[in-house]
């Protein structure tokens, strides 16, 4: 008797099943995207990709020429100016994060490495992802390292460093996606997996285990090439208008551009982990363990108390620079009052900010401090590479992105929101899963 | 072997950023290949005929020029395009018209085969600098480093967008012929031949006519000196040349940078390395501390429990000793005690039986 009410249950579920294997790998996929919540900002990045979608197919059969404002004076817009200068400056927390707490022993920001090294691993990833809009023949961008070499260009490094850099943070960004893979169970119901999928997902588990212990056993020296490789390109962005002295203004030009670039970085790299993490902690507040909430506020105040040195620091050598070049008398120009808003309010006020929130103990200070040295290292790049670029150059030859070149820009920055997102909700970032534990 | 591996993987990549450093052994003390060729432009001889910019589109097959050789084109300024490679301006300097022919400046050491990471242009024996189109990516360092705004690029070709620009009619030097633009000067404003030997007409020219020229071959080291150069009766400020361009070659901007880069690949291991040994063997410390620390607790408790354990033995056997006394005492007491009894209870007997 008590058999009987499973008879018709055990027969849905074969029912089910069957229905199941019925469904393509395809269609399962399909399934799951379809299937999200209709939300304001799921609709909103519909539509970013939608324009994404658009400007793709444009620059691609019409020419770069249909989507932006670029011309032969102006060879170098936002597809640059932000997507690459902002792009890399902003993804140094992976970098700065990991060799604090790997190499400097602040093993206290242990739950903000992931994270970190997440943003900069996605960030990279869409540099490049962004260059093959920009750069006239993307299909050739192999060519500098394997064809022809242009060893005497800066832009050969640039090339080098952040190729080799983009692997060696996807390998130290991997043990998150492995874990994921290896955590997920069959469950019954809406929420299946794709049995094929399943069956996959075991038949690798063996493997993913093996290789990410190999991974984290490399976990000290991938750190120490990341230093090494973002050092080089981070200033080297710098080094780049190294070879215009006569098209970059005299305030911005300096033969201390890579060390101004460098110096950035770090700064630029700490904040948007600070920021970052204010946001997630608004919207993932669920998906973090209690590491992860215990350690915030500590990481916050610490990361802060680094940049306000930074920062002082940056303030100093800019000051000596212009003392060195003697471009005292520039300040008083219109030029020279953008570069005292650059200055001051971009460098100088974060910098006491967060000195401010060091000695209260407040991370809210933290947090405005973070925003603003992330807007400031925008508005820095923006100035170096065309503000102040071509600044010889009557207004009518000067450049203004266009509106599908800006398009471009938020759709690149929403599918880093939109990749941020999948991998907060599924995969262990914000916490660690037990099996995976850690023991430092 | 793993610290074997890391090392040789950064001996790889230091050898990777020494190329550049090899490679550029020689920037900034190149100075154009022996008998480079090179034009002289006369700006007082050039009328603004314009007949230079149509032989132009004609020898390097590009569309006529806009509106012919109308004058009405000197309404605006223009510059160099992907389907222009040279452009005649207009100037009104000190109360007289001066017309100034531009074109790629052909740099002794350029700025553009220097930022060009694919290595597309090439300075020729002839001195002319000129492109490759099969190996450009497009990625227009080229256009940014050019400190004379000449290269072009086709921004309206979707699959082939490449860099445009003069090129000296290479093709045509290699035939024995001269470049279109000055086989087609009407004036004689346009002289081709070595560099020697046209700075020498240059010098010739300045020199036999006092007050009719500005006493500077333009090109001669700006930049690092061109294989174009440039003569002119009015300040070349006033005819669009830039005055501040420096006499150092683009690559001198640069080389020191690329010099650097194998210190820090050498550098950076050297403190990180040591950060993280520091940091290390502190925490060993921090632990082997901790657990001297546990164990001179353990063995101070044990003492103690040690020493109360043998009190409370003391006392024990004290005590034992002290009820045994007690016991013995007892029984003692309890033996006299009977003794006498006894005693008392045979005297009583012996006292009834008498």
């Amino acid at each position: 008797m008590p058999n009987r009410p499973l008879l018709p249950l055990r027969k849905r579920k074969v029912n089910k099943m069957a229905a199941e294997q019925k469904e393509s790998v395809f269609k399962y996929f399909v399934r799951q995207i379809t299937s999200l919540p209709r939300t304001p900002g799921n609709i909103a990045t519909l539509v970013i990709f939608a324009f994404g979608a658009l400007i793709t197919i444009m620059r691609f059969t019409l020419g770069i020429d249909s989507v932006s404002n670029l011309d032969d004076n102006n060879p170098w817009g936002i597809w640059i100016g932000f997507d690459l200068m902002c792009g890399v400056a902003l993804a140094a927390g992976g970098y700065t994060c990991s060799s604090a707490c790997y190499l400097l022993g602040f093993k206290r920001y242990h739950s903000a490495v992931r994270p970190a090294i997440t943003t900069a691993f996605l960030g990279y990833l869409f540099v490049v992802i962004a260059l093959l809009y920009d750069v006239g023949q993307p299909w050739r961008l192999p060519y500098p390292l394997t064809v022809s070499f242009g060893t005497t260009s800066i832009l050969f490094e640039v090339g080098l460093c952040v190729g080799i850099y983009l692997s060696v943070l996807f390998i130290e960004w991997s043990p998150v996606a492995m874990e994921w893979l290896m955590s997920i169970r069959q469950s019954e119901g809406e929420n299946a997996v794709h049995p094929k999928v399943y069956k996959a997902l075991v038949w690798l588990r063996p493997y993913l285990r093996r290789i990410r212990k190999i991974v984290l056993w490399m976990t000290i020296p991938l750190t120490v090439m990341g230093v090494i490789l973002s050092t080089m390109h981070q200033s080297s962005l710098g080094s780049l208008f190294l070879i215009v002295p006569s098209k970059l203004h005299p305030l911005w030009y300096s033969a201390f551009l890579p060390v101004f670039f460098f110096v950035s970085s770090m700064a630029a790299g700490l904040s948007m982990v600070i920021f970052e993490g204010t946001l997630a902690h608004k919207a993932l507040h669920n998906k973090m363990d209690e590491t992860h909430l215990a350690e915030a506020d500590g990481v916050v105040l610490g990361l802060g108390r680094a940049c306000s040195v930074i920062l002082a620091g940056y303030f100093m050598m800019k000051i000596m620079d212009i003392g060195m070049d003697h471009d005292w008398h520039w300040l008083f120009t219109g030029y020279g009052a953008w570069f005292c808003v650059e200055l001051i309010g971009f460098v100088a006020v974060p910098c006491m900010l967060y000195a401010m929130g060091a000695r209260e103990r407040k991370t809210c200070y933290m947090r405005w401090a973070a925003a603003l040295t992330v807007a400031g290292i925008i508005v820095n790049r923006f100035n170096v590479s065309m503000v102040a670029f071509n600044w010889q150059l009557p207004s009518v030859d000067r450049y203004f992105p266009s509106f599908l070149e800006v398009m471009l820009s938020v759709f690149i920055v929403t599918c880093i929101v939109t990749a941020y997102r999948f991998i907060a909700a599924k995969m262990p970032m914000l916490y660690e899963l037990k099996e995976f534990k850690s023991h430092h | 072997m793993k610290r074997r591996a890391f090392l040789s993987l950064l001996t790889g990549s230091a050898a990777a950023a020494a190329l550049p450093v090899k490679a550029k052994a020689a920037g900034g003390e190149f100075s154009g290949h022996p008998d480079n060729m090179a034009v002289l432009t006369d700006l007082t001889k050039c009328i603004g005929c314009r007949k230079c910019e149509t032989a132009c589109s004609k020898v390097n097959d590009l569309p006529a020029p806009v509106k012919g050789e109308d004058r009405s084109v000197f309404a605006e300024q223009r510059r160099t395009h992907a389907d222009i490679y040279t452009v005649v301006n207009q100037y009104n300097a000190d109360g007289k018209s001066v017309y100034r022919k531009m074109q790629c400046m052909h740099c002794q050491e350029p700025a553009c085969a220097t930022a060009c990471f694919v290595k597309a242009f090439t300075k020729n024996p002839d001195g002319s600098v000129t492109y490759d189109p099969t190996l450009c990516v497009g990625c227009r360092y080229c256009m940014v480093s050019c400190p004379f705004n000449i290269p072009a690029y086709r921004y309206d070709s979707a699959l082939n967008p490449v860099v445009r620009k003069c090129t000296m009619c290479h093709p045509r030097l290699q035939e024995g012929k001269l470049p279109g633009c000055v086989e087609a000067c009407p004036t004689g404003a346009l002289v081709f031949g070595k560099r020697s030997e046209i700075l020498a007409i240059a010098r010739k020219r300045i020199a036999d006519n006092p007050g009719k020229y500005v006493d500077h071959i333009y090109g001669e080291h700006e930049m690092g000196g061109t294989a174009w150069l440039t003569i002119s009766g009015v300040d070349f400020s006033k005819v669009g040349m830039r005055e501040d361009l420096g006499t150092k070659a683009a690559a001198e901007y640069t080389t020191g940078v690329l010099g650097a880069l194998p210190m820090v690949v050498g550098f950076w291991p050297i403190v990180l390395g040591g950060a993280y040994f520091m940091n290390k063997r502190k925490d060993e410390i921090a632990k082997e501390e901790q657990e001297a620390a546990v164990a001179a607790a353990v063995d101070q408790e044990r003492q103690r429990g040690e020493a109360a354990a043998k009190k409370a033995l003391d006392k024990a056997a004290s005590d034992a000793k002290k009820a045994q006394d007690k016991a013995v005492e007892a029984a003692k007491k309890e033996a006299r005690e009977a003794l006498l009894a006894e005693q008392a209870a045979a005297a009583a007997a012996e006292k009834e039986g008498e």
